[in-house]
């Protein structure tokens, strides 16, 4: 046809993916984990309550848990501490912590002073072991399933929202299923 | 008060604007006199009622405002009152306010101009702007309204982001904006063109100053906004293909394959819609940047908040604008074809070569830009791409330009009459190989093959441009400032070329940790590290180290680092030494306190590239120069005479 | 003045301290200048996950000195530079990379200016050619006047 009409099908076209790319813009900030579907990282750190005791990934087959990364520098982490606390309430699922390059000391404060939502909570003072789960930025959530499976992670603090729509499903998908 | 009253002007803009463009369009179509003299009414009061939404906002900011939400966000009372200024365009809505003050002023000037342009003709040109600054204000008025109060008003604003807090801020928004927006003109009369179904050499005579001019604006505010980066950042570079760079960086491309367009335009009636197409697709890439910036479709250090309701919204003034205009061109652009020829080795091939160059490398840093969206939007996954791409990918097309650079500047038109030049063209090339490669292995040991090429491509490049003019001067002729204002653009180019070349080749950095009365040789240099002391300012505080720099025992300079924390925002920022010796500059940025009285600092010695910056406004020079031509100016009294006998009214 | 200023400094280096500073300084150095010169493009190479559009090399947070502290042990340990990018890609996605991977996803994006080039060199050779042939026996010379 009209070969002058190449400019305005070429621009159109281009209108399509920046109009799909405002779409998915809300996601922008969040970068899309290779973990998921992979096995979780292997780990085995100190406990904060303990830190003669370790905290084994292997001992956490078997059934599912939430890993939180975390720390008393992060003022994200305090804002999601609410609904960390109303996750272990609940009972569904139990929280794995990882204390993230951080205090010790000021840790076991933190936890006396709002509640202790967390089974465990293991300690990263070097922050490698954050590093083998691609964490970027605190707090982030990892969902790990019985196999040691991750299957879902979230990125920033936890929401009720978060939980009911991502979370629960997963988990009681499965439940029922078997 | 003041912010009301400046939202209302916003309104009147937006009012006359849509007059504006209503009797310049239509006006124009319907031939009707009338509607087309209010055309200029409606420039001028579109100008003040802007300039007044300016003055109000500035007003705000200087007495301290706090119940404008804009201020609050972006000041403090502590804040000098040169950044309260400044601050104005500091973020998204200001910084869009500027645009439309700029665009009123280009249009006023476009007006001010027209007196020498057929009635019809500038009635479209000026609607054309108004349809665009219509779109501005809409976008400004329905998204980003400066004027938001606050209520009830903080008690003190959250400052300005301490990057942000230096004299690089006054300049090098406006001046970028100003070649932005520029742009604006050679669309508008692009589109004035199509509209009226003609498009001749008249026509491009008209365009090129405008568009050298914006051109060369563009120019400057890009090598400024390289030369804060690179010393406010302070780790040395100057240019990281961020996105947002590259966004003021394709419209420079195609502006300059623009600004050669029109000169074959002019002169041999040729290319005509490949100008008009460039000239569209200049001032897309200005809005497609503006854009990119404010939606929150790419991740950047430079992109203002992310807001996808202001995406939505510019994408849908961008469909309406370029899609417009691209359909004008599909339309008219069959219309254009000319008769004339040229032989393979004539001037007007080395342009169609340097066209199509340009216009691959645009095309390559947008490919490289929308990747991650392409990727994206294609299911491909995610993708990131950066400066291991666009550097590789940019010297592809980069790199033939250069030369044939070189060879194109002695093509005659129609017939180039190589032939004739290349006993020059030997010469030249031979003595621009043995200075390049003596530059490159000589003065500075190494460098290797790249070093050795951009040198002498950058020095070939300076000896060709030269030949015309001494050849002219020899034989007695007068420099007519166009031909002194290519000259000096291609010089500039020449002088680029051969400073990013030793830059790349012959930098040195290293990191290193010392204690008081400890020194560090890096290259040729001693820094002898001296303690720090504290240091305080108007809105900030911190530590500031003394560095004696050494060579061959003998002391070079003194330089003083600092690391600063602003008090409201509390960041702290690196402010790193630079000083010049002998064409070196020195660079030193304070890192951490790691105790014990000692401390790290990174030590950088880049040969020559001030230069780099210098060689940009050597070519917005030379474009400057060009443009001021008399031959654009003069024979107005002809002109008229021609748009009489066309029977049409000139003003 | 100077007997004020000192307990406002000492608080300010406190928390300038603390925050890490507001540059990537690093002065630990690997042994071999050949493993260090890797080590420097490497961290150019990858991207700070934080800062999002600074490299390793440039980035002031602490996830920027961890990671480069990985790097230097990746390369202590013998392991080649595709070898690094790709345990980092393997935690934190390709996202982590400056440079696309070669694959044949990215195909488009490295072939860009090469298809390009052939496309303009195809373009120009046609428009050559037809301006050749419409110039003809046409010598009548163009105005000598300023040429561009």
């Amino acid at each position: 046809m009209n070969r002058f009409l190449l400019p305005l099908g070429a621009f159109l076209l281009l209108a399509v993916v920046l109009a799909i790319g405002i779409k998915h813009s809300p996601e922008k900030g969040v970068i899309a984990s290779p973990l998921v579907g992979r096995p979780a990282p292997q780990f085995s750190l100190p406990a904060l309550s303990d830190p003669a005791r370790q905290v084994r990934s292997a001992d956490l087959k078997g059934h599912w848990y939430l890993f939180n990364v975390w720390g008393t520098w992060c003022a994200e982490c305090r804002a999601e501490h609410p609904v960390l606390l109303k996750v272990q309430r609940a009972g569904i699922v139990p929280l794995i912590g990882l204390d993230w390059k951080d205090d010790n000391a000021q840790a076991r404060e933190w936890l006396a002073q709002l509640g202790n939502p967390y089974e465990t909570v293991a300690v990263d003072a070097s922050g490698r072991a954050a590093i083998e789960w691609g964490v970027y930025g605190a707090p982030e959530t990892f969902l790990v399933n019985p196999q040691g499976i991750v299957v879902y992670k979230h990125v920033g603090a936890l929401t009720d929202d978060t939980w009911a729509r991502e979370i629960l499903p997963r988990v009681s998908a499965v439940a029922a299923g078997s | 008060m003041l912010p009301e009253l400046g939202h209302f002007a916003l309104i009147l803009a937006l009012l006359l604007a849509a007059l504006q463009a209503f009797f310049g369009i239509a006006g124009a179509s319907a031939s009707r006199e009338r509607w087309m003299a209010a055309v200029i009414p409606a420039v001028a009061g579109q100008a003040v009622m802007v300039g007044t939404a300016v003055a109000c906002l500035i007003a705000a900011f200087v007495s301290d405002d706090f119940s404008v939400n804009y201020v609050a966000e972006n000041s403090n009372s502590a804040l000098p009152l040169f950044y309260r200024v400044t601050a104005l365009w500091g973020a998204h809505e200001g910084s869009l306010l500027l645009w439309i003050l700029l665009l009123a002023l280009w249009t006023v000037a476009v007006a001010i101009g027209s007196g020498r342009l057929p009635a019809r003709f500038a009635a479209r040109v000026l609607g054309v702007l108004g349809v665009v600054s219509f779109g501005f204000l809409l976008f400004t008025l329905a998204t980003s309204n400066p004027f938001v109060r606050l209520d009830p008003p903080a008690p003190d604003g959250r400052d300005l982001n301490p990057i942000l807090q230096d004299p690089g801020l006054a300049v090098h928004p406006p001046v970028l904006y100003t070649g932005y927006v520029g742009f604006a003109v050679a669309f508008a009369f692009a589109c004035a063109a199509m509209l009226e179904g003609r498009l001749d050499q008249q026509w491009a005579r008209w365009t090129r100053p405008w568009t050298t001019v914006a051109w060369s604006f563009l120019t400057c505010g890009i090598a400024l906004g390289s030369f804060w980066a690179y010393y406010e950042l302070g780790w040395g570079g100057f240019w990281f293909w961020d996105p947002v760079e590259n966004a003021s960086f394709m419209p420079w491309l195609v502006g300059t394959a623009l600004v050669h367009s029109l000169a074959v335009t002019d002169k041999r009636g040729l290319f005509k819609s490949w100008t008009l197409l460039l000239a569209i697709l200049a001032f897309s890439l200005s809005m497609l940047g503006t854009f990119l910036v404010r939606s929150g479709v790419l991740v950047s250090v430079h992109s203002f908040a992310a807001d996808p309701m202001r995406g939505i919204f510019i994408l849908a003034f961008l469909v309406v604008m370029i899609g417009g205009a691209l359909t004008l061109y599909a339309w008219r652009a069959p219309l254009l074809k000319s008769a004339a020829g040229f032989e393979l080795g004539a001037r007007e091939s080395f342009l169609l070569f340097n066209n199509v160059l340009l216009v691959i490398a645009a095309a390559t840093v947008f490919a490289g830009t929308l990747a991650p969206l392409i990727s994206d939007a294609l299911g491909l996954g995610t993708l990131s791409v950066g400066p291991p791409y666009f550097n590789p990918t940019f010297l592809v097309s980069m790199l033939p330009l250069l030369a044939l650079l070189s060879v194109g500047i002695h093509a005659n038109w129609k017939r180039g009459r190589l032939k004739d030049s290349e006993r020059t063209l030997l010469l030249s090339f031979v003595a621009a190989a043995v200075l390049g490669c003596g530059l490159a292995l000589g003065v500075w040991a190494g460098g290797g093959l790249l070093g050795a090429l951009g040198a002498t491509l950058g020095v070939w490049i300076a000896l060709s441009s030269l030949v015309d003019p001494i050849d002219r001067w020899r034989r007695g002729l007068s420099l007519p400032r166009a031909v002194l204002g290519m000259t000096v653009a291609h010089l500039g180019v020449a002088l680029m070329v051969v400073a990013l070349t030793t830059v790349q080749s012959f930098t040195v950095e290293r990191d290193v940790a010392l204690a008081a009365d400890g020194s560090a040789r890096v290259g040729d240099y001693e820094f002898r590290f001296a303690g720090v002391q504290p240091v305080e300012g108007p809105n900030y505080s911190g530590v500031g180290a003394t560095v004696v720099v050494m060579r061959h025992g003998s002391q070079v300079a003194v330089l003083r680092p600092q690391k600063r924390q602003y008090w409201v925002q509390r960041q702290v920022t690196s402010e790193t030494a630079i000083t010049m010796h002998r064409g070196n500059n020195l660079l030193l940025a304070l890192g951490d306190d790691l105790g014990a009285g000692r401390w790290s600092l990174r030590v950088q010695i880049r040969p020559l590239v001030s230069l780099v910056w210098l060689a940009a406004f050597i070519m917005a020079l030379g474009g400057a120069l060009a443009a001021s031509d008399r031959r654009y100016h003069v024979a107005q009294a002809a002109q008229r005479a021609a748009a009489d006998a066309l029977g049409e009214p000139a003003r | 003045m100077r007997a004020r200023l000192r307990p406002l400094a000492l608080l300010v280096l406190a928390a300038l301290l603390r925050s890490g500073g507001a540059l990537a300084v690093d002065p630990t150095e690997l042994p071999d200048p050949r493993l260090q010169a890797r080590y420097v493009a490497l961290t150019h190479e990858l991207r700070c996950m934080q800062c999002q559009n600074e490299s390793l090399a440039d980035s002031p947070v602490e996830l920027a000195a961890d990671l480069r502290r990985e790097v230097r042990e990746l390369l202590l340990a013998g392991k080649s530079d595709d070898e690094v990018r790709a345990w980092m890609a393997a935690r934190y996605g390709d996202f982590i990379l400056f440079r696309p991977r070669y694959a044949w996803r990215n195909a488009w994006l490295w072939g860009a200016p090469g298809v390009l080039l052939l496309i303009g060199a195809v373009v120009s050779w046609r428009i050559v050619r037809q301006r050749t042939t419409l110039l003809g026996s046409d010598d009548q010379p163009v105005e000598e006047d300023p040429p561009g």
